[in-house]
């Protein structure tokens, strides 16, 4: 893993960064919750994982002096319009509702939202078998707006963070949740995970769903999006896109 | 009971608070330093808030008293969490309309900066109170005094004022700094990396909830435990040459 | 209560006008298209919010007695635990301790498999228990501070006359001393219930839909910052006033004149 790289930027990060900003310095906003293996903190107050290491490479590719900064995930898109930060990348969909806020670079990385249950339960990924249960979702996600839409007759709890979602379900609170299919095989090959599996993937609907995941910035913001198209650009033409995901998942997620 | 003692999870407990990683007992602490340094901050500033507040309140014009007491009110009557979500949203959008209209660039505003401005305008409407009605306890003879003796209204604030109201308001002060403290946890729903959020992180990194939320409590009891006696000392300090009140009440 | 007349004075009418402006700029300025389809939500929520603060301050009032009084007059091993048991409660973060109870209590569940088939467990698995219990402690500890003072505040002689009666201990406890504490604390229930209103929007974070849980909602559905939050602060405001008023009302009746009975 790329920690050395992280370091600086890390510890900046930890730190909330000091004083005035210099003109180039982009703020990266991240969630402030461990996002596993996405982004999560590491004992040493580094944030590490799949996410932060194409945040970096990103702003490299398109030489941008990019600053990680965690912000709420429950608050992000305030952040960013309020001007905390410049740029989400915080494996946020690029829906439609969001789209109505802000904008958005193109996708960096797309993946099915799966069903998570235990595995003595006879669940399948569908409004009909979810009905009657409890289904726990993270707050501000494309599976909370998914599951208002289609789990009608669930019980939903929401949940501030993923991880949260998953401690209940470990704990026998909620029956199910719906999450990312990555971030759920994480969860399920984790000792905490062991008591689950995934159900299988909801069915599709790309406008609550949205089309992957994108750099969210605000209206108007046009070259920081061009930068972040190129720099998403050139990572994916020259194989470090690649070459990350190979240092933490088995098959593409592009 | 074998199971109670794994999942409390003694031996393995003292492995994951270790200082160093991979304990994570350097996140517990570094989020209590921020969190004592919002509180500080946040007091400090709630502290001077407040006093101009109690002046305001009580030898302000008309307007002012009312303007004051609509802050005081209605700081008081809203939950500090919404208020902190109301406070962070507000004044970063104040601050870079300022800077913009100015024709500066984007302030860039740091976690422990913006946790500070949140807290301590929350802070200053409880003080204004405390010293609004410590100021009134002090009898209204000895400020006269410094008056007919022609000093100048800022140094009876000073020299009269102040030393004589402190021994009254020290207690709710102590309260209040408690209060600040405690707050600051708060500050984790929106995001700051203090101890409660560290905690946080760290317990769902681990997934020892139970361990971590328990040695963050330990933490906030020790910073509570301790400043009761750093405040049992200053009440005495401001209390000197004064009369007991424990002892020969009438 | 409020003088009318007070009101009337040129500058408050200044400051009325101007904030009746306010008003109706955030009416037609601010963007509100969204409260008739959020509106049966937040009614749910502004229900569970006035529910949990009642059953809190109920139970906690209930459980700050025994914990007051065994700090006055208990045996040390009584008092002991109930002034741990308060320093806890009030040296540390509520928040903190909510999420002790119910993800840190949480994570043992699996430990014990007998707990899912166990009577309680369909109330272990919602979030509204610990909710209750938590704010409940909170109330407690806080409140059993107060009532410690207010028991010991209660003068010797008439507890002494009681006894040279001959009155029965739990009589004495029930007719004279609780009565007479209740009254001394009167004034300051009212400021303690405001502080664990302000409290409440905490239960959020466990996933109880209280009235701030339905605003965190519209904010994440709609991306609305501001406007959802003034309506809650709002509705916030309208509760502590109401609640003043209530206090207010109760010392009337109980103390005859609304102050505090020398």
């Amino acid at each position: 893993m790329n920690i050395k790289k992280l370091l600086a930027s890390g510890v900046a990060a930890a730190i909330l960064s000091a004083g005035v900003a210099s003109a180039e310095e982009v703020k990266i906003g991240i969630a402030a919750e461990p996002y596993p293996p996405f982004a999560s903190l590491d004992s040493s107050g580094n944030w590490v994982g799949w996410e932060i290491d194409v945040i970096n490479a990103v702003c490299a590719a398109a030489e941008l002096e990019c600053v990680i900064t965690p912000v709420a995930w429950d608050g992000i898109i305030p952040s960013l319009t309020g001007q905390q930060i410049d740029a989400i990348m915080a494996s946020m969909s690029i829906t439609e509702e969001r789209l109505k806020t802000i904008d958005f670079s193109d996708p960096y990385y797309n993946t099915p939202a799966v069903i998570v249950a235990d595995k003595s339960m006879d669940i399948e990924a569908t409004p009909e078998s979810l009905a009657g249960k409890v289904v726990g979702i993270q707050a501000s996600t494309i599976h909370q707006a998914y599951a208002q839409e289609y789990f009608k007759d669930s019980e939903l709890r929401v949940y501030q963070t993923q991880d949260e979602a998953n401690q209940d379900l470990f704990a026998g609170r909620i029956d199910a949740t719906q999450a990312d299919s990555i971030a759920m095989a994480d969860f399920v090959n984790s000792d905490a995970g062991a008591c689950c599996e995934i159900k299988g993937a909801v069915k599709d609907d790309p406008a609550i769903l949205g089309r992957g995941v994108g750099a969210g910035v605000r209206k108007g913001q046009d070259d920081l999006r061009e930068a972040l198209n190129k720099g998403i650009a050139a990572i994916l033409a020259d194989g470090t896109h690649e070459k990350i995901t190979s240092n933490y998942f088995s098959a593409s997620i592009y | 009971m074998t199971g109670l003692l794994d999942s409390l999870g003694l031996a393995q407990s003292a492995e994951l608070l270790s200082l160093s990683p991979p304990g994570w007992g350097g996140n517990l602490l570094r989020g209590l330093s921020h969190s004592l340094q919002i509180a500080f901050g946040a007091y400090a500033l709630g502290l001077v808030i407040g006093l101009f507040g109690a002046y305001g309140k009580l030898y302000g014009g008309k307007v002012t008293r009312d303007l004051l007491a609509i802050y005081t009110t209605v700081i008081r009557a809203v939950p500090e969490l919404v208020l902190i979500l109301i406070l962070y949203y507000v004044g970063s959008d104040i601050i870079n309309k300022i800077s913009s209209s100015m024709g500066g660039g984007r302030v860039e505003i740091n976690g422990v900066a913006a946790g500070i401005w949140v807290l301590g305008i929350v802070q200053g409407a409880y003080a204004t109170e405390i010293l609004r009605g410590a100021i009134q306890a002090v009898p209204p003879g000895q400020i006269e005094a410094a008056k007919s003796f022609g000093m100048p209204a800022f140094m009876t604030m000073r020299r009269v004022t102040i030393p004589a109201m402190m021994s009254f308001a020290v207690p709710g002060l102590a309260n209040l700094w408690l209060i600040a403290t405690k707050d600051t946890a708060l500050l984790a729903v929106v995001g700051f990396n203090e101890l409660t959020l560290e905690t946080r992180q760290a317990a769902s990194s681990t997934r020892a909830y139970f361990t971590f939320f328990l040695a963050a409590g330990f933490l906030y009891l020790m910073v509570t435990l301790c400043s009761g006696v750093i405040f049992t000392r200053i009440e005495k300090w401001a209390r000197r040459g004064q009369p007991s009140l424990t002892g020969g009440r009438t | 209560m409020i003088d009318f007349r007070s009101l009337m004075q040129p500058h408050r009418i200044v400051m009325m006008l101007v904030f009746a402006g306010i008003v109706v700029w955030c009416a037609f300025s601010l963007q509100w298209g969204w409260i008739p389809k959020y509106t049966p939500l937040a009614l749910q929520g502004i229900w569970t919010s006035i529910w949990l603060l009642v059953v809190t301050v109920v139970l906690g009032f209930l459980l700050a007695v025994p914990l007051g009084l065994a700090q006055a007059i208990g045996p040390w091993y009584l008092a002991a635990p109930a002034k741990v048991f308060c320093t806890i409660i009030r040296g540390t973060p509520l928040l903190l301790q909510l999420w002790l109870l119910y993800y840190g209590l949480g994570s043992l569940f699996p430990q014990f498999p007998w707990i899912r088939s166990s009577e309680l467990w369909p109330y272990l698995r919602q979030a509204w228990p610990y909710a209750v219990l938590a704010l409940t402690l909170s109330y407690a500890g806080y409140e059993g501070e107060v009532m410690r003072g207010a028991f010991k505040g209660v003068a010797k002689g008439q507890l002494e006359a009681a006894k040279s009666f001959g009155m029965p201990r739990l009589t004495m406890f029930r007719r004279i001393w609780l009565p007479q504490a209740i009254r001394n604390v009167l004034p300051t229930l009212g400021g303690e219930t405001i502080l664990q209103m302000k409290a409440t929007p905490l239960v959020a974070t466990i996933t109880v839909v209280d009235i701030y849980a339905v605003s965190s909602r519209v904010r994440s559905d709609t991306f609305i910052i501001y406007e959802p939050l003034l309506l809650l602060a709002v509705f916030y405001i309208l509760i502590a006033g109401l609640i003043a008023l209530a206090f207010h009302w109760l010392e009337v009746q109980v103390l005859g004149t609304g102050k505090r009975a020398g």
